[in-house]
């Protein structure tokens, strides 16, 4: 019997684990190899050892680069928080059978490519776009607004593409939140901005915590958005990374700056699962 | 676990499998012979492919690069395998030929390169054609709105520290060694200049000029300045044509510094297991009335005087960049490759583009 077990085991798992092996572990072992030989001249690897690369990363410009990408993330996770939240709140506590269509209008995006929803975004900011060009003819500016090509740009392409991460991750934590809880807060004689600060905000901090995370991950590492809307203004460190690999012929310093941002992110990743935990056993405590 | 049955039913199962094999690849009937070429997307007729297979009988399959340094990281990683002709351009010539990845040409089996200006036939990055044939060739300036532009700019100046009136609505290229060309040459210096003074000058210009971009733009600045949100942008020569096709008020000038000269080539893998079809696809191309039609398709001079001859007229009158003479363009300076030097430009690029 165990060993048909340990059979049923392997046939079902075996597929999804071997695709995992083949193509994701592998070609991180292979990165993680390359960012410790030398760059070839011409391109490709000279195969002698150096721990140059990684010390190329910690050069100031790179760590500038690399700042300035967690800052421009850390603010979409901000504005993904303040207009997810809401959001998510209302679609988990409205009526059931209007929680479907809402939750499926929030994922609707993703059924067309990203690059045209971007392109979208240039069409609607540029100088000569639908927004300045409505602004000014309603009189309200006379100069076109500088809404494209800039940080500000960036932010709301990100934010635009990520926040449905955002969205589910809330709406999955704050639908399993019994709403008993915030029922006995108030019959306690605590006002609804107490209740939902000592109730509903520290029993959904794991789903705070998980859609943050996928937007900062998922945004510090994009390349196309500062590209498009941010018009190669701004390097992020994605467009370091691809710059290493597509024009810079370094493939070895490529490597070793996306082993680095793996890092940050498996760090963030391992911060957050530690939180529910702990978050967890504190609950099984009390 | 294993029990001495089963090894020998697992030796069995594997020599069967082998003769099987074995028996396939001794018998499967050979694919008729074919080429891969890698080419830019939209950087020749859609139907040429066709055409050649209908003329020569040898099929031939289209992959499609965006960029030199991403066709060379496929053929870098891959030894070449799978490719027959690859588009790249000069610099990257050099490179390849050093890595030996790409083969010597046979001038034999290339007779309609008798076709080519004799300047075709002596470029610095491969003299006489042994390596690659030259497939198209230009020049980088300023591709401007004549009816946005106050008087007409001349300089690199003009682009690098724009009138008031320009400031914001300026774009340029951000690939490395196109960026990079527009400030070494500003401050008279050459485009392969591998002085570290010099390219540190050619920096901080350029960090400066920053300042007065909308944008780096490598692949819409074209349509930047149809749609008035861009006046003044660096730009090829070919691809400011495509701006020129919808808005004549768009012009192309090179500037009085000089500017560099590129050439895009066919170059033959070594890896190519059908050299000769590769041979016959690059002489086909290099017809007259081939290589015309190209020209005509694409809006970009090519480097065939046979093919030249034939063009429509017309066009040079549409588009006047594409009536620069062979001449025109030598007296430009031809990129080379920088070997080692190509860290120093990568790095001054990063610093431009992440210059707040």
């Amino acid at each position: 019997m165990a060993a048909a077990e340990r059979l049923r085991r392997l046939v079902l798992l075996g597929p999804g684990l071997g695709w995992l092996g083949l193509f994701l572990v592998v070609p991180c072992v292979v990165v993680f190899a390359y960012s410790f030989f030398e760059r070839g001249v011409y391109g490709g690897i000279d195969y002698v050892f150096t721990l140059d690369n990684y010390a190329r990363a910690a050069d100031a410009l790179y760590l500038s680069i690399f700042l300035k990408s967690a800052r421009i993330a850390a603010l979409t996770t901000f504005a993904a928080l303040l207009v997810g939240y809401p959001a998510a709140y209302l679609i988990a506590t409205g009526p059931k059978h209007r929680q479907l269509p809402l939750l499926i209008l929030v994922m609707l995006p993703f059924w067309s490519n990203y690059l045209i929803r971007t392109y979208a975004w240039i069409v609607l900011l540029n100088r000569e776009g639908l927004i300045n060009r409505a602004l000014t003819g309603l009189g309200w500016i006379e100069q076109p607004l500088p809404l494209l090509y800039n940080d500000f740009a960036i932010v709301v392409g990100l934010l635009y593409g990520y926040l449905p991460f955002m969205v589910l991750a809330l709406y999955s934590s704050i639908s399993r939140l019994n709403p008993e809880m915030r029922e006995a807060s108030a019959d306690l004689g605590a006002p609804a901005w107490r209740t939902f600060l000592r109730v509903t905000l520290p029993l959904t901090l794991p789903g705070i915590g998980a859609g943050s995370v996928f937007v900062f991950v998922l945004s510090i590492g994009n390349f196309i958005t500062p590209d498009l809307l941010g018009g190669g203004r701004s390097v992020m460190v994605g467009n370091l990374i691809y710059d290493q690999f597509l024009t810079a012929r370094d493939w070895p310093f490529g490597s070793s700056l996306a082993f680095l941002l793996i890092g940050v992110m498996l760090l963030l990743l391992f911060a957050q699962a530690w939180a529910v935990r702990r978050g967890q056993e504190a609950r099984a405590d009390a | 676990m294993a029990k001495p049955a089963s090894k020998g039913i697992i030796i069995g199962v594997v020599v069967v499998a082998a003769v099987i094999i074995a028996l396939g690849i001794a018998f499967w009937p050979k694919p008729p012979a074919k080429i891969v070429i890698s080419n830019w997307d939209g950087y020749m007729p859609a139907d040429l492919l066709e055409n050649f297979t209908k003329e020569t009988g040898i099929e031939a399959e289209h992959a499609v690069h965006a960029t030199n340094e991403e066709v060379m990281g496929k053929v870098t990683a891959g030894g070449g395998k799978g490719y027959d002709v690859l588009f790249v351009s000069g610099p990257f010539v050099e490179a390849l030929a050093n890595l030996g990845l790409i083969a010597e040409l046979d001038q034999g089996k290339l007779p309609n390169l008798a076709n080519l200006y004799p300047e075709a036939a002596n470029l610095a990055y491969d003299p006489g054609n042994r390596r690659s044939v030259p497939y198209a060739w230009g020049t980088t300036g300023l591709c401007y709105r004549s009816d946005l532009v106050e008087g007409t700019p001349s300089s690199w100046n003009d682009l690098l520290r724009p009138a008031d009136a320009l400031k914001g609505k300026i774009t340029m290229l951000a690939t490395d060694r196109w960026l990079m060309a527009a400030g070494l040459k500003a401050l008279g210096y050459s485009v392969n200049s591998t002085d570290a003074g010099q390219i540190a000058q050619a920096k901080d210009l350029l960090i400066e000029a920053k300042r007065s971009l909308l944008a780096y733009d490598d692949t819409t600045f074209y349509s930047k300045l149809v749609a008035g949100e861009a006046s003044l942008v660096q730009a090829w020569d070919g691809w400011c044509n495509y701006g020129i096709a919808e808005n004549p008020a768009i012009k192309f000038v090179v500037p009085t510094e000089g500017s560099d000269m590129w050439t895009d080539t066919m170059v033959v893998t070594a890896a190519s297991e059908n050299k000769d079809g590769a041979h016959a696809f690059i002489d086909y191309i290099l017809r007259p009335e081939v290589h015309a039609w190209v020209a005509e398709n694409i809006l970009y001079k090519v480097p065939n005087q046979k093919a030249m001859e034939r063009i429509d007229k017309a066009l040079f009158e549409t588009y006047p960049n594409m009536a620069m003479t062979p001449a025109d363009l030598m007296r430009q300076e031809q990129l080379r490759d920088l070997g080692e030097a190509q860290k120093d430009y990568t790095r001054a690029v990063t610093e431009i583009l992440a210059a707040q």
